[in-house]
């Protein structure tokens, strides 16, 4: 019990990472069509804008706001402006490619620059065990699931308090509509992707302590986000979410109990279970699809 | 196809008929692997090309049909035979694949294929008593056809570029026959062409089981070309590769392909001197080539040459859209 209890958490706590992922990359999906192979990478990368700034000297706190500003600037606002809205008149499949290819450029790139050891990383937290009820949990996994948790409630809060997000959601469901309600569509398009970045940057913060940054990183977070997006629904941000902790808490679990050699196979099972049964997910709604 | 198209092709294959002559045994080794992934990619082709299904498993073909001739070979069945089990263990997952495809489109399907991929992968790695897991299998031998032993790189070129002619003949004739116009119109409009009467279920299932046993068949000549595979050499990044083939050669033009393999198998090598950053350019390229021309490097000639000359379009693509309608 005490050991299932162990797993749990850890499972609530890398499913939360993977959540934060799922819901930028739901949130990308919704309002351009756009299917982000290199999410991955988009997590990868701010690790090393973080670490570059430690290196140049800056305190840890001012090298995180550091590397969340230009996560935002460069997987934000310039992956939208210099590789989306040229593809977008193109068609889905396209851009697939392009972020496939991107995806490769950016592992390239932080091999070549920087190097293709691990590099550790500081963690928020200090690792100290805590004991509940004979079962160990570590303060890291703890905040973990805090940090990831304020950042979906803010983001909760967000697309369904304010203004700009119930902008965002109508720009999301109908753009044509919203268009016509004067809601500055395209400015609510480039506001997901600069979200996206954010979410991305903070789960790189959230998980390169565990697995330390490298450049390889991306390819395994970036085929959870998938996998937690189309499990929970691809068009709905609570549906990543849910997909996100189903599927760190499966991971946990089945590697435990089941097969630890099988590991990567069980959420890839059930994911080929959802498509063929409810391929819109768990949460999600039906897609009209057009003659 | 008009005369440019045949002179381009008779020089094509003269080039590649005449290729020992001047290359060292590294560069006939690097024309077989040419052979192999363009066999490979004209199976993608089929099925994303024309038949408009996005799968990201053509490389795990590779690797079952790799695998089932390595295994056929050490157990002492002959080549022949591998190689045809190579085609049809493929042809049956592909089809068994091809069910998810029946209910589900575009990046669906390619997540389900992508986790298809990942799954080959793990039974490779894993089942250590059938496929020898991470240390593979090895001293996979040369085939001898008929008396003539494929062993020497120009021998094994020859052979593999005799299984490529073969196979895109193949491929070419069936795009041709009815069933190629059916996968056309399965890309263009599913739901027209199942109005139109199509067995559209038919034809999604064949277009997945014919791709993929092209795939199967071009693991066949592969496991002998190397003499030792991996689980890692068919992880995604082969699947992943082959996509980026067929989409930079010309997804949907018969010679993308060919076009595509042959980018992806000599620009590592022309890039050397920039070492680690090919495939960064690679990349750029790539990212350059969807912004401006989506179509690939056939389609981007076809539209140099449709502006030069004000004449129907020299270089056309095996079937256009027009085939949808029967």
């Amino acid at each position: 019990m005490a050991s299932f209890i162990q797993l749990l958490v850890s499972g609530l706590a890398t499913g939360a990472i993977y959540a934060l992922i799922a819901v930028g990359f739901t949130l990308l999906w919704q309002t351009s069509q756009t299917i982000n192979f290199a999410q991955g990478e988009f997590v990868m990368l701010p690790a090393f804008f973080i670490l570059e700034a430690m290196y140049l000297g800056a305190p840890f706190w001012l090298a995180i706001l550091i590397g969340i500003a230009l996560s935002v600037l460069l997987i934000g606002l310039a992956f939208k402006l210099i590789i989306v809205d040229p593809m977008l008149k193109h068609g889905v499949l396209p851009l697939v490619i392009s972020t496939i290819a991107l995806s490769l450029f950016m592992k390239e790139m932080v091999k070549n620059l920087y190097s293709s050891n691990a590099q550790p990383f500081p963690a928020l937290a200090p690792p100290i065990d805590l004991h509940f009820f004979g079962a160990v949990i570590s303060t890291q996994s703890l905040v973990v699931l805090a940090v990831a948790i304020s950042a979906v409630v803010a983001l909760h809060l967000l697309l369904h308090k304010t203004r700009l997000g119930r902008s965002m959601q109508a720009t999301a469901q109908n753009p044509t509509l919203a268009r016509i309600l004067g809601i500055p569509v395209r400015r609510m398009v480039l506001y997901t992707f600069l979200i996206n970045a954010v979410l991305c940057a903070i789960a790189s913060i959230l998980i390169s302590p565990i697995y330390l940054a490298k450049f390889i990183n991306g390819e395994t977070l970036g085929v959870a986000a998938f996998l937690a997006a189309i499990i929970g629904g691809f068009n709905q941000v609570r549906g990543a979410i849910f997909g996100g902790f189903i599927l760190g808490i499966l991971d946990n679990l089945s590697a435990a109990y089941l097969s630890s050699t099988y590991r990567g196979a069980f959420p890839l099972l059930i994911l080929i279970a959802v498509i063929m049964w409810r391929p819109q997910g768990l949460l999600g709604r039906v897609e009209e699809r057009t003659v | 196809m008009n005369r440019l198209g045949v002179i381009a092709v008779a020089a094509g294959a003269a080039f590649a008929l005449s290729v020992p002559l001047f290359l060292k045994p590294y560069g006939i080794y690097l024309s077989s692997t040419w052979a192999v992934l363009t066999i490979a990619a004209i199976g993608l082709n089929l099925t994303l090309g024309y038949a408009g299904q996005v799968s990201l498993a053509q490389g795990a073909f590779v690797g079952i049909g790799a695998y089932t001739t390595a295994l056929l070979m050490h157990a002492g069945v002959p080549y022949p035979i591998a190689f045809i089990a190579a085609g049809l263990v493929c042809f049956a997952i592909g089809w068994l694949l091809g069910y998810p495809a029946l209910r589900v489109q575009h990046h669906y399907l390619a997540f389900v294929t992508l986790a298809f991929t990942t799954l080959v992968f793990l039974v490779l790695r894993n089942e250590e008593w059938l496929t020898g897991g991470t240390y593979g299998l090895s001293s996979i031998p040369r085939p001898v056809l008929l008396g003539w032993s494929t062993n020497g790189s120009v021998r094994f070129y020859y052979f593999s570029l005799g299984v490529l002619t073969v196979l895109a003949a193949g491929t070419w004739w069936m795009l041709r026959s009815p069933w190629g116009r059916a996968f056309v119109a399965l890309r263009e409009n599913p739901i027209r062409a199942l109005s139109l009467g199509l067995d559209t279920r038919r034809y999604t299932l064949m277009a997945f089981a014919i791709g993929s046993s092209i795939g199967g068949l071009s693991g066949a000549v592969f496991a002998p070309l190397v003499q030792y595979i991996e689980p890692l050499s068919f992880a995604l990044n082969l699947s992943l590769n082959l996509l980026l083939m067929v989409i930079v050669g010309g997804s949907g033009y018969f010679f993308g392909p060919f076009i595509g393999a042959l980018v992806a198998v000599l620009l590592p090598e022309w890039l050397r001197f920039i070492q680690g950053y090919y495939l960064v350019l690679y990349a750029v390229m790539v990212m350059v080539m969807m912004a401006v021309c989506p179509t690939g490097i056939l389609g981007l000639m076809e539209r140099i040459v449709k502006a030069l000359s004000t004449k129907r379009s020299p270089t056309q693509p095996a079937l256009q859209p027009e085939g949808t309608s029967p």
